[in-house]
């Protein structure tokens, strides 16, 4: 819906009021666009920036500062009224941190460049001897250029493209691109297909919070169950990768189906999958469960408050551990999800340990879904050919992380004319600052793995 | 002649440290490795790595002074002579009378304000930071490790090692509660001394929860060689040290010959893998602790110290 300045601006104030929440804020050149969830529904604005100008969402809504920066950086895009105009993606000036002054406060730079094997990102501590006073991110050392990638892109390299915005969401990512683009077409892909996505979708899950859940552990250096959820995350990729001829999944998803198809050695090898997890995870939860030196570290670390995760509309385990039942398989909803039982975990606490404890929960949940996927594994093709039309859509898929955005219009050459696709971590990374806040310095990579935001989703 | 031989006793105890030492961390990764599934890297692989590390180059930072350059070979002398000073396979050995156990805990309080200062003098935030946990840590563990040295010498009346394993040793010391707290309390500070969980994480990567590891990021090529070493020798020396207090039995005594000498070495060798043993199991089944919780954890350390002298007093006195 193309709209006038005054109801972008409303739309705005709706959002300052909490009586909407932001989830996705884009741009091209020429336009912006703002998609809403409204009394649970998905409302996309948009408006034509004359003179490349367009009133500030940020303004009044601060969890938008970061993606008008963005915009600002990609497609020039000036917001009018942006309380913070420096270089977000981009690295083209030297960048100015925030001051925090005070008796006895000192910085510490870490990054981008880490000890560890990890993704590159900045992180400046001003600290009052080990207590955090402030945490600020410097991200956009991935950026990749994947919108402007996209843009003009045959389909398939296009979807290609978006299964790379983030690795350990390539099954997510493909998902969200594959039904934007249904939705721009209007093509239906066979049930069996669907049905197909949402055992990648959750086997995806699966492995992934199994990593997160030992990262947490190895953090607080217990290596124990670093290994033995690290063996857990090995044994479902090595079934995908027998089910689907990649460990991750990767390009299995495309727009229309998917490219391959479970034989019944991989419905069997999944069952094993299965039974294997249900019996060995629990012990494995138990110990976390028992350790007190481990509880003693997670349990009040790093506490989100169920405010802001509202406010900057967290999605995943950061909102469902701060009291925000939100879940894009729920709603919105898309199918298969709606023929299967499943319950979205959701607690109060916000602390370290209950973003592990959802994460522990969804693996239950996952592989419940899993067992009855395969109960009910329609028959018949996994592929319907897309017909070249012209045409918009979005989609909202729940990715391990939280809710993928995905965006994308086609020509009706069945090229893409552009796409935006808007990582989870979009809204979490602000909110790792202010939950490490108070907190003491050796804890933040404990509250940061509890976190484990995207940085290449983010810097697109 | 005599006194040609008590040397050749005494540099054969220097060579045998240094040479166990490596031995001891792999044999500890080892066991951790095999502990949570893994294969563990192999166990001659910390040799490997000192010969790797003074193969290489040195590469300084701009803002390092002599001070920095100077630190490595201090940290590791001062710790190397430390640990030829407590007895290991055998007792009275030339150098022991030279120096006590007071003056152990002052040469590696020697190194490590070397290792702090070290630290601070490239001015990166994390050496600052690193130094400043260790001297919180020290400033902790350096009076219960006191008062560890003041139960023991009370009880043998002598602050020489040699002589407390002798006189602990004897029949009429038996068991004590004195003894019990203190080799607790001595645990305790070898933990937070070495750098181990759950103090410290010696295999971390991550920046901002290092101590020990933070201290030495900016150290390269044969500094960092010397550095590993001396780590590696702290670790030898305080099991060492608690085996010869605690476990005095099949130490040789001054002058007892070949033979005897060769099954102290057997014997030291054993207690080393023990220790390394109860180290790795330890160490894996305990998650770090909170930086602010090492001083409750090395508060009763020193209460477990003190509570040990003053129970002694309390005994000696009835």
């Amino acid at each position: 819906m193309i709209v006038h300045r005054s109801d972008w601006e409303q739309a705005a104030a709706r959002l300052q009021a909490g009586e909407a929440s932001l989830v996705a804020l884009w741009g091209e050149p020429g336009s912006a666009h703002m998609a809403l969830l409204d009394q649970n529904e998905i409302h996309t604005l948009s408006i034509a920036c004359d003179g490349g100008r367009y009133p500030s969402v940020g303004r009044l809504h601060p969890p938008a500062i970061r993606l008008e920066r963005a915009m600002r950086d990609l497609h020039g895009l000036e917001p009018d009224g942006l309380p913070d105009t420096r270089q977000w993606l981009h690295h083209d000036e030297p960048y100015r941190f925030l001051p925090a002054e005070g008796e006895s406060l000192h910085q510490i730079p870490v990054g981008p460049v880490h000890a560890g094997i990890i993704e590159p990102g900045h992180f400046r501590f001003t600290a009052n001897g080990e207590t955090v006073v402030r945490l600020e991110e410097r991200l956009g050392y991935v950026h990749k250029g994947t919108e402007q990638l996209m843009a003009g892109a045959p389909l398939e390299r296009a979807a290609r493209l978006a299964g790379r915005v983030s690795g350990d969401s390539t099954v997510a990512y493909a998902l969200a691109f594959a039904h934007a683009v249904e939705a721009a077409s209007g093509v239906e892909p066979p049930p069996r297909a669907v049905w197909l996505r949402a055992l990648m979708a959750e086997l995806e899950r699966l492995a992934n919070h199994c990593g997160d859940i030992g990262a947490v552990c190895n953090d607080a250096a217990f290596v124990v169950l670093h290994a033995q959820f690290g063996w857990l995350r090995e044994q479902v990729l090595r079934t995908a990768a027998r089910c689907f001829g990649h460990r991750l999944m990767m390009d299995c998803v495309v727009p229309g189906g998917v490219r391959a198809d479970l034989a019944a050695e991989g419905q069997h090898a999944l069952r094993v999958l299965a039974a294997l997890v249900r019996s060995r995870f629990p012990e494995l939860v138990e110990v976390y469960d028992n350790t007190e030196s481990l509880k003693d570290r997670t349990v009040g670390t790093g506490i989100l408050t169920p405010a802001l995760a509202a406010q900057f509309a967290a999605g995943g385990y950061v909102g469902r551990a701060s009291g925000r039942a939100f879940d894009a398989r729920r709603t919105p909803g898309y199918a298969p999800y709606g023929e299967l039982e499943f319950d979205v975990p959701v607690v109060q606490a916000g602390d370290v340990n209950a973003r592990v404890w959802i994460r522990v929960r969804e693996v239950g949940q996952s592989v419940a879904l899993i067992e009855q996927l395969l109960a009910a594994l329609p028959t018949g093709s996994i592929y319907a050919e897309a017909r070249p039309s012209a045409g918009e859509g979005l989609a909202l898929v729940e990715g391990f992380r939280g809710d993928i955005f995905a965006w994308v219009r086609m020509r009706s050459d069945g090229h893409v004319e552009r796409c935006h696709l808007r990582d989870p971590s979009w809204f979490q990374w602000p909110l790792l600052e202010a939950a490490i806040e108070g907190n003491i310095v050796a804890d933040f990579p404990l509250c940061n793995k509890s976190f484990n935001c995207s940085y290449s989703g983010h810097d697109l | 002649m005599a006194i040609a031989l008590a040397l050749a006793v005494q540099l054969a105890q220097l060579a045998l440290v240094l040479l166990l030492a490596p031995l001891l961390t792999g044999y500890v990764r080892k066991l951790k490795a095999h502990l949570v599934g893994r294969q563990g890297p192999p166990l001659l692989q910390p040799y490997r790595e000192l010969l790797r590390l003074l193969r290489k180059d040195v590469v300084l930072a701009e803002s390092a002074s002599w001070l920095f350059r100077a630190a490595p070979y201090l940290i590791f002398a001062t710790t190397w002579v430390a640990a030829a000073l407590v007895p290991t396979f055998a007792a009275g050995l030339v150098f022991s009378y030279a120096a006590d156990v007071i003056a152990i805990v002052a040469l590696l309080g020697a190194a490590r304000f070397m290792l702090a200062l070290a630290g601070l003098d490239v001015g990166t935030s994390f050496g600052g930071i690193g130094a400043s946990r260790e001297m919180m840590i020290a400033s902790l563990a350096e009076p219960a490790m006191l008062m560890v040295v003041f139960t023991l010498s009370l009880l043998a009346g002598s602050t020489q090692l040699s002589s407390i394993a002798a006189a602990l040793q004897a029949p009429e010391v038996g068991l004590r509660v004195s003894l019990a707290l203190a080799l607790v309390a001595l645990i305790m500070v070898a933990l937070a001394e070495n750098a181990r969980i759950p103090v410290d994480n010696p295999a971390t990567h991550l920046e901002l929860t290092m101590v020990h590891e933070a201290m030495i990021l900016e150290y390269s090529g044969r500094h960092l060689a010397l550095i590993e070493a001396a780590s590696y020798l702290k670790l030898v020396l305080y099991v060492s040290l608690i085996a010869c207090v605690f476990f005095p039995w099949g130490i040789a005594g001054p002058g007892q010959g070949a033979a005897a000498y060769l099954a102290g070495t057997g014997v030291y060798i054993a207690k080393l893998g023990v220790a390394g043993f109860a180290l790795a199991v330890f160490e894996t089944a305990i998650a770090k602790m909170r930086v602010f919780r090492v001083s409750d954890f090395l508060g009763a350390a020193l209460m477990l110290g003190l509570l040990a002298a003053l129970l002694l007093f309390v005994t000696q006195a009835t």
